[in-house]
């Protein structure tokens, strides 16, 4: 395997807060990588970076041999990789179909019209969205929406996917069919980066985690060796030894 | 004992996105009962639509054995049912004391002002030294201690406190649970959302462990700290 996206020493700060600090780490092709953390810990910050909403302060990215660090987001897509985001960002007024060709007209292969249009529909059956091609996006149900953002991502045609919590708010019976449309997006030789809160379907997925924590890489492995790292349960659980002083003193 | 409160199959969520997925839990008078999870569990969710700040979309609150579920925010505060919220909400540009009236705007909560502002000077004598300071000025621990103040002039059957520890230092939150502690002493019903789950286990009688909207155990502290679904509940392995 190599590397499709190399993250090196990436820091970024909002003034006096250190969302992203000194972070590295590599993404390899084919595989699905979970990016996990508690809230705030620069998850959304890191997606931000990659595809160029903002700049870094410091390090380099490196996607597909080429540094993209601090290219426009337009360019980025361009270079084939795309993104959902956590609150669905459809374009509410246009269908689904029209959703999805804006994405494959911005996306990896510059494609004109005719072939966009023909490349969105194709992703919206791809999502289960083939029975709402021409409803609007805002009729959606939620459920809709966030298979919207994917199949908006999946019409560029990118090489590398990063989806941020695109099982949030779904019920099980969602969350189950969107788990599916996530492994088969996989096997049509896509690279996946997610953010997911559900644990259980992330550790699942994913072939290897990386878990953030106050903007800094606290552990990276399999599934099983991230769940049962001390500091990774320290950092959910809380630490154990404030509770042990303070049980001992009240 | 009996269950002051009780949550039956609650329902709940923020626009399209539904959040709680029937979560039920009681809450015995005279206990401090605690609710531990991971973020985005749905902790804060459970206490808004406890308290009325969100409408429950099913189920059923029940307070000393009546429904209350549709009683608006402020009715609730009247019988007793009190919330210092995440983050404090203090008024910033208020005094301490201009807080603490702000507790006590309830005709029931009114009538026991004096005894109220006594008890919570006493148990914070830091309040009563900087009584006429701004608010906003305080440091995060002393804000804390404000909002459970403020809290308390409620005069409050159940305190609903979400978030006790985070962001603060560990001496201060040694005193915040020293306070629970005398509180709960005192008879008061403590509910409390907190981060540290190894905190929440050592103080509490009955704890509830829920993980993305839904109950995923619960029981006493120390049965429950020995299990694996508190880790499983938190990183899903």
């Amino acid at each position: 395997m190599t590397a499709l996206l190399v993250i090196d020493n990436v820091s970024k700060r909002f003034g006096g807060l250190a969302a992203v600090q000194k972070l590295s780490f590599t993404i390899e092709e084919h595989e699905i990588l979970g990016l996990i953390g508690p809230n705030g810990a620069g998850k959304s910050t890191l997606f931000n970076l990659l595809n160029g909403v903002f700049a870094p302060d410091t390090g380099r990215i490196v996607f597909r041999g080429v540094d993209i660090t601090g290219e426009l987001p337009y360019r980025v897509a361009r270079a084939g990789l795309a993104r959902t985001h956590q609150i669905v960002q459809p374009l509410g007024g246009m269908s689904v179909r029209e959703n999805c060709t804006v994405g494959a007209c911005f996306g990896r292969d510059n494609l004109p019209l005719a072939r966009a249009r023909a490349a969105a529909e194709e992703a919206a059956v791809f999502v289960g969205l083939a029975d709402r091609l021409e409803a609007p996006a805002s009729q959606l149900t939620i459920a809709g929406k966030k298979r919207l953002e994917l199949a908006r991502a999946l019409a560029a045609q990118p090489t590398l996917l990063l989806l941020d919590e695109v099982l949030a708010g779904l019920n099980s019976t969602e969350v189950e069919r969107m788990i599916e449309v996530i492994r088969r997006i996989r096997q049509r030789g896509i690279t996946i980066l997610m953010i997911e809160h559900l644990m259980q379907a992330i550790m699942s997925l994913s072939d290897r985690i990386v878990v953030l924590n106050s903007g800094q890489k606290l552990a990276e492995g399999p599934p099983t060796a991230v769940a049962n790292d001390p500091a990774v349960i320290e950092a959910y659980l809380g630490d154990p030894e404030l509770a042990a002083e303070i049980r001992g003193a009240i | 004992m009996t269950a002051l409160l009780e949550l039956e199959a609650i329902d709940a969520g923020y626009g399209e996105v539904q959040v709680l997925w029937g979560i039920s839990l009681a809450v015995r008078r005279g206990e401090l009962t605690t609710i531990v999870g991971a973020n985005g569990a749905g902790k804060t969710t459970t206490l808004r639509a406890l308290v009325g700040a969100i409408a429950t979309r099913r189920g059923r609150v029940l307070f000393d054995g009546e429904d209350v579920t549709k009683l608006p925010a402020h009715a609730k505060v009247a019988r007793g049912i009190v919330l210092v919220p995440e983050g404090r909400q203090l008024f910033a540009a208020m005094s301490v004391e201009e807080n603490l009236e702000m507790g006590a705007f309830s005709r029931r909560a009114q009538r026991s002002f004096d005894t109220r502002l006594k008890e919570v000077f006493e148990l914070f004598p830091r309040l009563k030294d900087r009584r006429r300071q701004k608010a906003g000025t305080f440091s995060g621990g002393e804000q804390q201690m404000l909002a459970i103040g403020r809290g308390l002039m409620s005069d409050p059957e159940i305190l609903i406190i979400d978030e006790l520890s985070l962001g603060l230092a560990p001496v201060v939150v040694h005193q915040l649970f020293n306070t629970l502690k005398k509180l709960k002493a005192g008879g008061l019903t403590i509910l409390l959302v907190e981060q540290n789950v190894h905190l929440a286990f050592a103080l509490s009688d009955h704890a509830y462990v829920i993980a993305e909207g839904r109950l995923f155990t619960e029981g006493r502290p120390s049965e429950l700290a020995a299990k694996p679904e508190i880790r499983q509940a938190y990183l899903g392995l």
